[in-house]
């Protein structure tokens, strides 16, 4: 297994939902590669596509959804021709997912140690009493203290940074290749985003699985991911190195982003933040030409009949926009 | 030297947990235990401090939208923890509050511009024609247009509802604004827009925030102040640049680096806390940050540190400093 190589590639996916108010293209032909090993940031606000991105990685799409197009190579295999079958098997075992609700992703009527096991022996033939040593070895790692005890909890006896805790559990018990995190630290408190995220980071350098990172928070990607990719509209807009994307942001939509965050480092001032003007378009009604156009401050005629491609700037720094922001 | 708008003096507020066969009250929940702080006229102070700190209660309380257990609130120099509902109705005209949630503080079955006259019917303000303007120049205050004014909530996306939000608080040009967590149910792009709406209609229009969040990053932009609060007490008050700067609790400290920054070659410090934030019902005894603090000693256990001021306007309740 080399380091460098490609775990996951998401080729020009397409996700539409048929709703009765018309056809939303959520996800509309976004690429992306995850190596082994890397932490790869997925960015963007509500409604760009990033829940539905991983989601359909983990082929989780239900009515009216529908995966319509494109390829979704894991190890080479293209999961899109996988029965449903095979999918259950690769589910839990080589992608896992954690959530932002940790409460509503646990079954309020088991055992944490129930649940955990469960995963396990449903991908691994193990006896349960070796099961039940594997969860209480999984719960010591994710730092919950008295794993012994806590394994005959419920999830309701927990706080939320502990029941995000026993996610991360369920979740790597079986060594995953890759790990989905959709906005799992979002619903907690600072203190403890802190820890959950000092605990990802450890289990990512010890496990080495990879990591895609759902979220709209730019600052917990800055400390987190090594790519970051950009997405509006259901499009990816960018993506860049972590560095490149904080240091040097080429489209008008990132750069926008970042000015508009208040700086937790820097002194109060009276001069209004540089906010991003309008909001994101209606999928029903989506602009023509670049979807981000109607909000740009860079756009010309062409933003607003033609619709740009994705390009190299820089190797490894991609952008769809036809007046990059000069680095 | 500035006026005091507001002023909290030892606020308790005590939820009571019902128990028993003869539903006595057997424990209570300590959400806000001795508070104390004040604001001046025209400042934003930041209540700052992790869910179940008491912060959105304190806000409540003041408004006396919820009746404190005991303490004292001093608006504009009048004690009014006592005043009754019909005493409080005058002063309601002067102080209002903005929610979190744009989703759920806004009646759905009412078109906005309704929502938005609501308290000038409320508190009979005007003929029915001027309330009628009043509600088109606050809607163009906030930046919707007036012709929405028969559209529902739903029609709008979390953005604008928060704008309607402002406009209905602010149509009876009140004095002192509770803004409760006003923007962190929004995305980014949107929060910025409304910080900067905020800011322009506090200097616009001379108002008095007490701004309630959890964001530090925007409480460092918004406020002139900062209290942090911690299971129910203010750990540390002090002047923004002066508590972000110098930080003297070991809570603040540590919720200040725990939070990311968005620069990923940034290297930091980091004190990360061990466990959870106790219950508000048994909190610890003596200091209440004592199960978490890296500093604890003995005395943190038996006695809870006193409030001391370390610098001008820089308060903190910790037993390092009352050691030095």
């Amino acid at each position: 297994m080399e380091k460098n190589e490609i775990l996951v590639d998401v080729k020009d996916l397409q996700t539409y939902f048929f709703t009765d108010d018309g056809v939303v293209k959520a996800v509309d032909g976004m690429g992306f590669t995850i190596r082994r090993g890397e932490v790869v940031a997925l960015v963007g606000e509500s409604g760009c596509g990033k829940s539905v991105a991983s989601l359909s990685i983990m082929r989780l799409i239900d009515k009216p959804g529908k995966i319509i197009g494109g390829e979704l190579l894991f190890e080479g295999e293209d999961l899109l021709k996988k029965t449903e079958e095979e999918m259950r098997k690769i589910r839990g075992s080589e992608i896992a997912m954690i959530f932002q609700e940790p409460m509503t992703s646990l079954n309020p009527v088991y055992t944490i140690g129930n649940q955990i096991s469960e995963a396990i022996s449903l991908h691994q033939k193990i006896h349960a009493t070796e099961a039940k040593k594997r969860t209480i070895e999984m719960l010591h790692l994710v730092g919950i203290p008295e794993p012994e005890r806590r394994f005959s909890q419920y999830p309701h006896e927990m706080s939320g940074g502990m029941r995000q805790r026993v996610m991360i559990a369920m979740a790597l018990s079986c060594n995953p290749e890759l790990l989905i995190s959709d906005e799992a630290t979002t619903a907690l408190d600072v203190t403890i985003q802190a820890q959950i995220l000092d605990l990802m980071r450890g289990l990512q350098k010890k496990l080495g699985m990879a990591i895609l990172i759902i979220t709209h928070n730019l600052a917990v990607v800055a400390e987190m991911a090594d790519t970051i990719n950009i997405a509006y509209a259901g499009k990816i807009v960018e993506s860049a190195s972590a560095k490149d994307i904080f240091k040097s942001p080429r489209h008008p939509y990132t750069y926008g982003l970042l000015q508009s965050i208040p700086k937790f480092t820097e002194k109060k001032t009276n001069e209004p933040l540089p906010a991003i003007e309008g909001m994101v378009p209606s999928p029903y009604h989506m602009p023509k030409g670049c979807y981000f156009n109607p909000r740009c401050p860079c756009a010309t005629e062409k933003c607003r009949e033609e619709e740009p491609e994705i390009v190299e700037l820089t190797p490894g720094h991609l952008v769809r926009c036809f007046h990059p922001i000069e680095s | 030297m500035a006026t005091r708008l507001v002023e909290v003096q030892k606020l308790k507020k005590w939820f009571p947990i019902k128990g028993g066969i003869f539903s006595m009250t057997v424990a209570s929940v300590r959400a806000v235990d001795e508070v104390s702080f004040f604001i001046n006229q025209g400042e934003t102070l930041s209540l700052v401090g992790e869910s179940g700190s008491g912060k959105t209660t304190t806000g409540r309380t003041i408004l006396k939208l919820l009746q404190p257990t005991s303490g004292k609130i001093i608006y504009k120099g009048k004690d009014i923890t006592k005043f009754t509902a019909d005493q409080m109705r005058p002063l309601r005209r002067n102080m209002q509050i903005m929610f979190q949630d744009p989703y759920g503080s806004l009646n759905p079955r009412m078109p906005v511009g309704d929502i938005i006259r609501e308290p000038l019917d409320v508190h009979s303000i005007g003929t029915r024609k001027e309330r009628q303007q009043a509600v088109a120049t606050m809607m163009e205050t906030v930046g919707l247009r007036p012709e929405y004014e028969k559209r529902y909530p739903h029609e709008f996306s979390g953005g604008q509802r928060q704008r309607i939000g402002v406009a209905r608080a602010l149509i009876i040009n009140p004095e002192l604004l509770v803004l409760d967590e006003p923007i962190s149910a929004l995305d980014v792009s949107i929060q910025s827009q409304i910080i900067n709406l905020l800011q322009e209609l506090q200097q616009r229009l001379n108002l008095t925030y007490l701004f309630i969040a959890h964001d530090l990053a925007v409480v460092r932009h918004m406020s002139d102040r900062v209290a942090v609060m911690y299971l129910g007490k203010i750990v540390e008050t002090a002047d923004n640049d002066e508590l972000f700067d110098h930080p003297l609790h070991p809570y603040t400290q540590a919720l200040l680096s725990a939070v990311p920054v968005p620069d990923p070659e940034a290297k930091r410090e980091r004190v990360i806390l061990q466990g959870d934030v106790p219950s508000p019902v048994n909190p610890p005894s003596g200091c209440h940050f004592r199960t978490r603090c890296p500093y604890a000693m003995p005395i943190c256990k038996e006695q809870e540190p006193a409030m001391i001021e370390v610098a001008p306007g820089h308060t903190a309740a910790c037993h390092l400093l009352t050691k030095r």
